[in-house]
């Protein structure tokens, strides 16, 4: 085997701690480097944010027990206009944003790859569940990690087609008890540590609470009318910041039937409430697509579409748009179409590439 | 490759006439030198060497010296010491803006328990103007300035600042920390009232430092419960780490002009090399006398955290000029108090050259700091619109 030289980005957690180990062990050249994104040193947070003093002291634990050099790079400025204030819009205006995706965009595959020269890298390894394979055609793909309870495909599929050839998931055929069995083989301290369930930088979840909170945002958060499918008002809504389309719990509304979100106008500051069989959907429209291929593919190809990330994947047909987006027929109805996730779409295992939903087929109004 | 280490102003490699004595003290000097026992006084003997070996470097009395764990501990005796023992003058203190965190600690510390503080300004060169002390208010009893800052290098006008300072009633403590053992520093020339170093910045052991108190200088103990150091610092006394720092000194007292030179001569030719292979580089307080051995350099566009790891995967061990414990980019209190802007400051790395840098160490050097910085320049594949 020649050793390459890897960066390989630490969070602080098990993952991407073993795959930074398990590499090391293989002989390879390590670099550890943690990225400091937004979520502030000083305030204690709890044990599943990243990039807390705690988890950078995680991180570095694993550099010294594994012999590598480590370091931070300060990537808040990055994470903060390029993830952090879109997410904020995508909520202020209705739309649920998906921002682990762009995080690995523009964060770990976006600014950190073009730094891999800095540490004379040839590869940038994560602990992210994929995996990456050169095809016999001498094209690269995503694919689906070993794991399908672990795949995290699905939040890879913004990352640029490019860098493919130079990224490594030493995790992708791994399942994850054999992951937390190497940490402890190791002697990683981070072993046992929680796994991280939400956003890294709203722990708790409550992302409203984050967004008018932590900072400051008042757009979205006036009251308004929840309205039905006929645009009768049925209630008080508590400003759009708080729901996202398929939302059926928190919503305050008594009715005998059981009440979904179906869609979210920020504009004339509606929430449209029905029942569950109001969400299904024919098909969607993406923004730009960001091809895991040299070329899109053709129009009419089939492929399973995720529409969220613990969606199973639809079989759908896709025709490419001249604005570079995608518009998803699937062959059944969908249900929750929700405008700011992503929709990703796959060729068996293969992940072809993703782009942000628009809107669905159905609605002919433009949100 | 090995790496080259300039990094001095961090740590500095224990020389070997240094380890040898303090093996030999470890093996040797087991006894309690508070111990009536022959044993005992065989170690009492030991320390009380190396308290004139230490003494000697500063131009001090050996019964002036009190010897503490290190520059933080020094600091916080003197400090905090000093306010406690002229409470009834006042609870003022104050100190530089340049200073090191250790001064801030201490000044921290006598804050919890009702003491105020102030701050000397620096000027853009990191000089603290001297006249500055007038403006102190009535009732300061303590004014804490360091020598050399252990950022730029900049050595401080410390003799006329402790005049100024004294002539209105303040006791001066000095953080000489940076400067003992690299430049000649004398307690007398400096007219200040006590001095802190520390024996691993000149090539002795860590966690072995000096606090001079000079005569007659009021000072109540932090550690207490023994009579050890004159009653003004309980605990054990660490055999081997004084040992060392007392031939750590002798040696540096005795190489400090030719050291001290043959520094000055490197460093200029750093510099020159810098601005040869990266012409817009700044270095900072260049304008002011500075220790021989201290570079601290930003060069535009080329963030301090990505420097950092492009010299160390070449093989360069610096500091970065500016970093919190979290990593955060953050430019240097000492770089914002001398009004660096912030894009610059968060440019700045510090190189310290030392008694193991050679020639060969700096030509090697400046070639991998060009190569560095056009990494971090170069940033292929780079979105437009993205500033970082």
């Amino acid at each position: 085997m020649t050793p390459l030289r890897v960066l390989a980005a630490m969070s602080g957690g098990v993952d991407s701690a073993v795959a930074a180990a398990l590499l090391a062990e293989q002989g390879h050249d390590v670099t550890g480097v943690t990225l400091r994104l937004a979520c502030y040193g000083k305030t204690p947070l709890s044990p599943r944010a990243c990039c807390t003093l705690d988890a950078i002291d995680d991180a570095r634990r694993v550099a010294l027990k594994m012999s590598f050099p480590y370091h931070i790079v300060d990537a808040e400025q990055v994470f903060r206009e390029r993830v952090m204030m879109p997410w904020v819009e995508g909520y202020a205006s209705g739309r649920t944003l998906y921002p682990c995706a762009s995080c690995n965009q523009h964060l770990k595959f976006g600014d950190l790859v073009t730094r891999m020269e800095l540490a004379r890298a040839d590869r940038l390894a994560t602990g992210h569940y994929a995996r990456v394979r050169e095809h016999t055609d001498g094209t690269w793909g995503l694919h689906r990690a070993a794991d399908a309870a672990k795949d995290q495909s699905y939040a890879l599929a913004l990352i640029p087609y490019a860098v493919l050839s130079r990224v490594l998931f030493p995790l992708g055929d791994l399942p994850k008890s054999d992951v937390r069995a190497h940490a402890q083989r190791l002697g990683l301290s981070v072993w046992d540590k929680p796994e991280s369930q939400d956003l890294c930088f709203v722990p708790d979840g409550d992302y409203a609470g984050y967004i008018t909170g932590s900072l400051g945002e008042t757009r979205g958060t006036a009251p308004g009318a929840f309205v039905d499918g006929r645009g009768a008002r049925v209630g008080t809504h508590r400003g759009v910041i708080h729901y996202t389309v398929g939302q059926r719990k928190g919503l305050g509304v008594a009715t005998p039937e059981r009440l979904y979100v179906l869609a979210i106008d920020a504009e004339a500051n509606t929430v449209t409430l029905g029942p569950r069989a109001a969400l299904e959907r024919t098909g969607l429209v993406t923004g730009r697509v960001n091809w895991l291929l040299p070329a899109p593919p053709a129009a009419g190809t089939h492929v399973t579409a995720r529409i969220r990330y613990n969606h199973a994947g639809a079989p759908a047909t896709l025709d490419p748009r001249e604005d570079g987006g995608v518009a998803v027929r699937f062959d059944e109805p969908q249900l929750a179409v929700t405008p700011g996730q992503l929709a990703v779409l796959y060729d068996g295992d293969r992940c072809l590439g993703g782009g942000e939903i628009r809107k669905d087929l159905d609605t002919t109004r433009d949100p | 490759m090995s790496t080259i280490y300039l990094d001095h102003n961090a740590s500095t490699p224990v020389r070997p006439e240094v380890a040898a004595a303090m093996h030999q003290a470890l093996r040797d000097l087991g006894a309690n030198p508070s111990s009536a026992h022959r044993e005992g006084q065989r170690v009492r003997a030991a320390v009380e060497r190396a308290r004139e070996q230490a003494a000697a470097l500063v131009g001090a009395s050996p019964r002036e010296l009190v010897f503490v764990s290190g520059g933080t501990e020094g600091d916080h005796l003197a400090i905090v010491g000093s306010a406690w023992a002229q409470r009834q003058r006042g609870q003022h203190v104050a100190y530089a803006a340049i200073e090191h965190h250790a001064v801030h600690g201490a000044a921290e510390v006598l804050e919890r328990l009702g003491w105020h503080h102030s701050v000397l300004p620096s000027d853009p060169n990191g000089l603290t103007p001297p006249d500055s002390v007038n403006d102190l208010p009535a009732g300061t009893t303590v004014l804490a300035l360091m020598l050399a800052n252990n950022e730029t290098g900049v050595v401080q006008p410390v003799a006329a600042l402790a005049a100024r300072a004294r002539a209105r009633g303040m006791r001066v403590v000095c953080d000489a920390v940076q400067g003992a053992g690299k430049i000649p520093v004398d307690v007398d020339a400096l007219g200040v009232d006590y001095l802190v170093f520390s024996a691993h910045k000149f090539s002795g052991p860590k966690g072995s430092g000096v606090l001079v108190v000079r005569g007659g200088a009021p000072l109540e103990p932090l550690f207490r419960g023994s009579a050890h150091e004159h009653g003004l610092r309980g605990g054990t006394e660490n055999v081997p780490g004084i040992v060392g720092l007392g031939v750590a000194a002798e040696l540096a007292a005795r190489e400090l002009s030719t050291e001290g030179a043959r520094l000055l001569e490197l460093r200029k030719r750093f510099e020159a090399g810098l601005k040869r292979s990266v012409p817009d580089v700044v270095v900072h307080g260049a304008a002011a006398p500075r220790l021989p051995n201290t570079v601290n350099a930003s060069f535009p566009g080329a963030r301090s955290d990505h420097m950092l790891l492009a010299l160390d995967a070449r093989g360069l061990a610096a500091s970065a000029g500016a970093a919190c414990a979290s990593g955060g980019v953050e430019p240097s209190p000492v770089l914002s108090a001398m009004g660096v802007p912030r894009e610059l400051a968060v440019c700045a790395i510090r190189f310290s050259l030392g008694r193991t840098t050679s020639e060969e160490d700096v030509a090697r050097a400046l070639a991998i700091v060009s190569e560095a910085v056009d990494a971090v320049r170069a940033r292929p594949g780079q979105r437009p619109g993205i500033v970082t």
